[in-house]
């Protein structure tokens, strides 16, 4: 949620209207996604670049929604319902939803994840509003240790959510890979980091399955 | 066809629709697609929650590593020490996540207000 200050600032920034700035919170929901379009506005970019910018840097939610869908459906959940669901997903509710559902019964996923996920859009719509407002007037000391929340938070529940000791090694892996692929290649960081630590994690899987059988 | 082209109120909207809501929610239908026809004990969804995972690692890293706004101009190595001393801090007390989030926060402040 803390990363949303920062966003709001740099669509402040880029010339964006407060209600062009909630209206994207609301409608393309994943942060770095928005970070990617504002940075496209701000270039000067066309609007076929700026699509194409965008759904590369989105590529990444398709393995996540791929992972949540059958954790949450049961043989009569409809399928609209999943598309509509699949629209809150991003790292927060993804995380959230991951480290909650072995408590939720099976009947109940879908309609934890649609109170989860529109709270979270709802709530973060809201504080985009009031930054955007009030954005550049915090002490930087402060600003600083809300920057560190999100993160922080992450950093704790993904381990809490891992399914298989795989998914700690792949977010080990994901933690290291993450700066690396940074450097090396800006704009396919995540994804060159999540599909190599990812099958990095898998290859180690199959090794402890076949050394435990 | 930049942001600023046309001078109607709802161009920009139009813009955030296309380049901002199609080329992001294309790729999560795509995933309930897929999602629907994979077996919840399938080994290809092990691969999947695998690559998700370390994506989503990733995204972490770099909020650590390269991160925006005001912590960007505190000491990389205050940073990352302060996660590790957090994670730490979580995985000591039973994984309490309040614990390891409240020491992340308390050593970067204690950095930040020392140096």
């Amino acid at each position: 949620m803390a990363a949303f200050v920062g966003f709001a600032g740099l669509a402040r920034d880029a010339g964006l209207t407060l209600v062009q700035t909630v209206f994207m919170t609301g409608i393309v929901w994943a942060l770095p996604a928005k970070v990617v379009l504002v940075g496209s506005i701000l270039a000067g970019n066309t609007l076929p670049a700026a699509a194409f910018a965008v759904s590369l840097s989105s590529v990444r939610l398709m393995p996540m929604v791929v992972a949540l869908v059958p954790e949450m459906r049961v043989p009569t959940t409809r399928k609209w319902v999943l598309y509509l669901l699949s629209h809150f997903v991003a790292v927060t509710s993804w995380v959230l939803a991951m480290e909650k559902f072995q408590h939720v019964p099976r009947k109940m996923r879908t309609t934890f994840y649609a109170g989860l996920g529109s709270t979270l859009v709802l709530t973060n719509m809201a504080v985009v509003a009031i930054v955007f407002t009030m954005a550049g007037r915090l002490p930087a000391t402060i600003s600083a240790a809300l920057f560190l929340l999100t993160p922080m938070y992450f950093l704790t529940s993904l381990w809490g959510s891992a399914r298989e000791r795989a998914g700690h090694v792949a977010m080990a892996a994901g933690l290291l890979l993450g700066p690396v692929f940074h450097l090396l290649t800006p704009e396919f960081d995540l994804l060159g980091a999540g599909l190599s630590g990812g099958i990095m994690a898998y290859v180690f899987h199959r090794i402890v399955r076949r050394r435990g059988t | 066809m930049t942001f600023g082209a046309i001078e109607a109120w709802w161009w920009p909207f139009v813009f955030i629709l296309v380049a901002g809501w199609i080329a992001t929610d294309i790729w999560r239908f795509a995933g309930v697609f897929l999602g629907e026809r994979i077996s919840e004990d399938s080994d290809l969804l092990v691969l999947v929650r695998c690559v998700a995972t370390a994506l989503v690692a990733a995204v972490i890293a770099n909020l650590i590593v390269f991160p925006g706004g005001a912590l960007a101009t505190t000491p990389l190595a205050l940073r990352i020490g302060a996660a590790i001393a957090g994670f730490a801090a979580y995985l000591a007390t039973g994984k309490k996540m309040i614990v390891g989030i409240a020491t992340g926060e308390a050593v970067l402040l204690a950095g930040l207000l020392l140096f």
